[in-house]
């Protein structure tokens, strides 16, 4: 720390709790299906935790394919100039 | 009291400040969005100012719901963007930032498709002294590239009109099918401000490129005077819904890679604007409203983030992810409104974002494209991933960088804050968005379905960010270009160029011959195509139009040349 003060974030146990905190939410999102009923616009929503699911995998997948597009289009910083 | 034209007042605004010594200007930048408010509210909106220019019935001035909208959030806009303006004393970015919100009014109050051409024009004049007015080596190179890209979108526009009225057709703004060579011209040069597919090189290449308030202007206004314009010329064209579609999913690729902050916002940008251009595809009322106020929606919480990210740059003179970290320690204002921003674009409920995108959503969802709707949803995952996470977390969190700069200037923070209180404020009340949309709403965004598969998409979300950080499957930030559409004309063009003027040189042609002569034969072509008597233009005011245009093409290509070889 250069100016010598430690921050709420600094301290990694707070940001255990945080990340805790996540977890926590998530679950407690999917139980909420047990008491609210989800109006159905397309097919798949029928299956039960569907927008979690779909959520989670299209995150991973996009940072999953991102990685091997910078593998294809990544040049130095300096590509365009000459 | 009887109203003028809104464009009139921005222009009278931007002469004033041009000529008014410095210790005036900044009343007078604040004073002008506030007096083109006022004019607009008593603005009656049954008038409509015509000018016959040359033989032809010019409608300078015409208003509906769709124009008036528009031109409240461009005043909204300008106001927001002027005042963050007011720390520095450059005035050519000052009263550039006045003419271009003035060029953005006329365009959407404009009763016919010349006059739409004429402001597309001043669009892309203004626009280029925002990029201009960074005054960095590369400056002016970045500002050529850009007009090149804006007047070609001009001539196509243009060449769209001249053939419409070469075929005796009505040049007003009504919706027009894909059925000729005019309306695919007309369709392709909304397409290149639109940001569609391939042709969106210039977003992503010019948005990092202007100042600090351009950004935040340009976000505002280029790209959705062209959506207003789709949404007039072409509501429910079915080849929107895809190219629309595509354009919401391949940038949040290239978001997850790219350190250049402000880049990543201009590729969440294309990835919004692709929502709206679906919206327009689909053209149902639910659609059309659902688009338009996620255009209004999107210059807040856009411009926002492009607030936080210009104060952060105008403090520490980074933009790369991987130079900055840690900023919340000195500039914790400047990190919650960013946050505010970042939730509002990731369509959190409370915030803007949710009560428009949903609209879009629900619109696609029951006209029966399933699988757009699937590819919205993961792309509104994405949305989140980069734009909601990445950019905050990144420039104020993450790693440590070290650096301790200033919070942000006091004008910067209240035009944040302003931006700040309209996502909360639509979010929260989206009845007040609603009221000024183009149909009427019959729609509620806060059902309990809806918020709650909100947020078990948006969390998931955000646990599969911290899985992947957590496992370091995150690709790093690391400094670096991605090629995109813009390597074309960035690195493609200019080498087959100088590769054909090489051999020129061979035969002893000197190169500037060369270039001229390429300009000469641009201009003979245009004028046998364009001129007064050319097929492109069987009357005087397009034929006249069209050598202007030309004459600003060649402009900017042999200035181009010049520079660049």
């Amino acid at each position: 720390m250069s100016d010598g003060k430690r921050r709420f974030l600094d301290n990694p146990r707070n940001v255990r709790w945080i990340i805790r905190a996540l977890y926590g939410l998530c679950l407690l999102l999917v139980a909420a299906e047990f008491v609210v009923h989800r109006h159905i616009e397309h097919p798949f929503e029928t299956l039960f935790g569907f927008h979690a699911l779909y959520g989670l995998v299209a995150c991973v997948i996009l940072v999953l394919a991102a990685r091997e597009l910078r593998k294809l289009v990544m040049r130095r910083e300096d590509h365009y100039d000459d | 009291m009887t109203s003028v034209a809104p464009f009139l007042v921005f222009f009278a605004g931007a002469a004033i400040v041009t000529l008014s010594p410095a210790r005036w200007r900044s009343i007078l930048l604040v004073a002008t969005p506030v007096a083109g408010a006022i004019n607009l509210w008593f603005l009656d909106p049954s008038t409509t100012l015509g000018a016959p220019v040359m033989g032809i019935d010019l409608v300078i001035h015409s208003s509906d719901r769709l124009s008036v909208l528009f031109a409240w959030l461009f005043h909204l806009a300008a106001l927001i963007a002027v005042i963050y303006s007011l720390h520095m004393s450059d005035r050519l970015q000052q009263v550039a930032a006045l003419a271009y919100a003035g060029c953005a009014l006329g365009a959407v109050f404009a009763g016919d498709l010349v006059t739409l051409f004429l402001f597309w024009e001043g669009l892309a004049l203004t626009s280029a002294a925002l990029i201009l007015a960074r005054r960095r080596p590369g400056s002016l190179r970045a500002t050529l590239r850009y007009l090149a890209v804006q007047v070609t979108s001009g001539l196509l526009l243009l060449a769209g009109i001249a053939m419409l009225r070469a075929g005796g057709e009505s040049i007003g703004l009504a919706a027009m099918e894909l059925d000729g060579w005019a309306a695919w011209l007309i369709f392709l040069a909304l397409g290149i401000k639109c940001g569609f597919p391939l042709l969106h090189g210039w977003i992503i290449d010019a948005y990092p490129e202007a100042t600090e308030t351009g950004t935040v202007l340009m976000c505002a206004f280029t790209t959705k005077v062209a959506i207003y314009a789709l949404a007039r010329l072409f509501p429910g064209t079915g080849e929107l819904i895809w190219i629309g579609a595509v354009m919401t999913m391949f940038p949040i690729f290239y978001a997850v890679i790219e350190n250049d902050l402000r880049r990543v916002l201009a590729y969440s940008m294309i990835n919004q604007l692709g929502f709206m251009v679906v919206g327009i595809g689909v053209g149902t009322e639910l659609a059309l409203n659902g688009a338009v106020s996620h255009a209004f929606n999107d210059v807040l919480f856009k411009g926002l983030l492009f607030m936080t990210m210009g104060a952060v740059l105008y403090r520490t003179g980074r933009m790369g992810g991987s130079e900055l970290g840690g900023l919340y320690r000195t500039m914790p204002a400047t990190t919650g409104l960013c946050i505010v921003g970042a939730a509002s674009i990731s369509a959190f409920p409370l915030f803007s974002g949710f009560v428009s995108k949903s609209m879009i959503m629900v619109a696609v969802a029951e006209e029966g494209h399933g699988w757009i709707w699937l590819v919205l949803l993961f792309a509104s995952a994405g949305v989140f991933h980069h734009a909601g996470i990445k950019i905050p977390f990144f420039a104020f969190f993450a790693h440590d960088s070290g650096l301790r700069p200033k919070e942000a200037p006091r004008p910067m923070l209240v035009a944040m804050a302003v931006a700040a209180s309209g996502c909360l404020v639509i979010g929260m009340w989206p009845d007040l968005l609603y009221r000024m949309l183009p149909y009427g709403v019959h729609y509620d965004a806060y059902t309990w379905s809806h918020v709650l598969t909100q947020c078990q998409l948006l969390f998931f979300s955000a646990l599969a960010f911290t899985l992947l950080k957590l496992y370091r499957l995150y690709p790093p930030e690391l400094p670096g270009v991605n090629i995109d559409a813009d390597w074309c004309y960035r690195w493609l063009l200019p080498r087959l160029a100088r590769h054909a003027l090489r051999l020129a040189g061979d035969a002893a042609v000197p190169l500037r011959a060369a270039s001229l002569a390429l300009i000469a034969g641009a201009t003979g072509v245009g004028r046998r195509w364009g001129g007064p008597s050319g097929i492109l233009a069987r009357d005087p005011v397009t034929g006249t139009a069209s050598l202007a245009v030309l004459f600003v093409f060649a402009l900017v290509l042999v200035l181009h040349l010049v520079h660049g070889l």
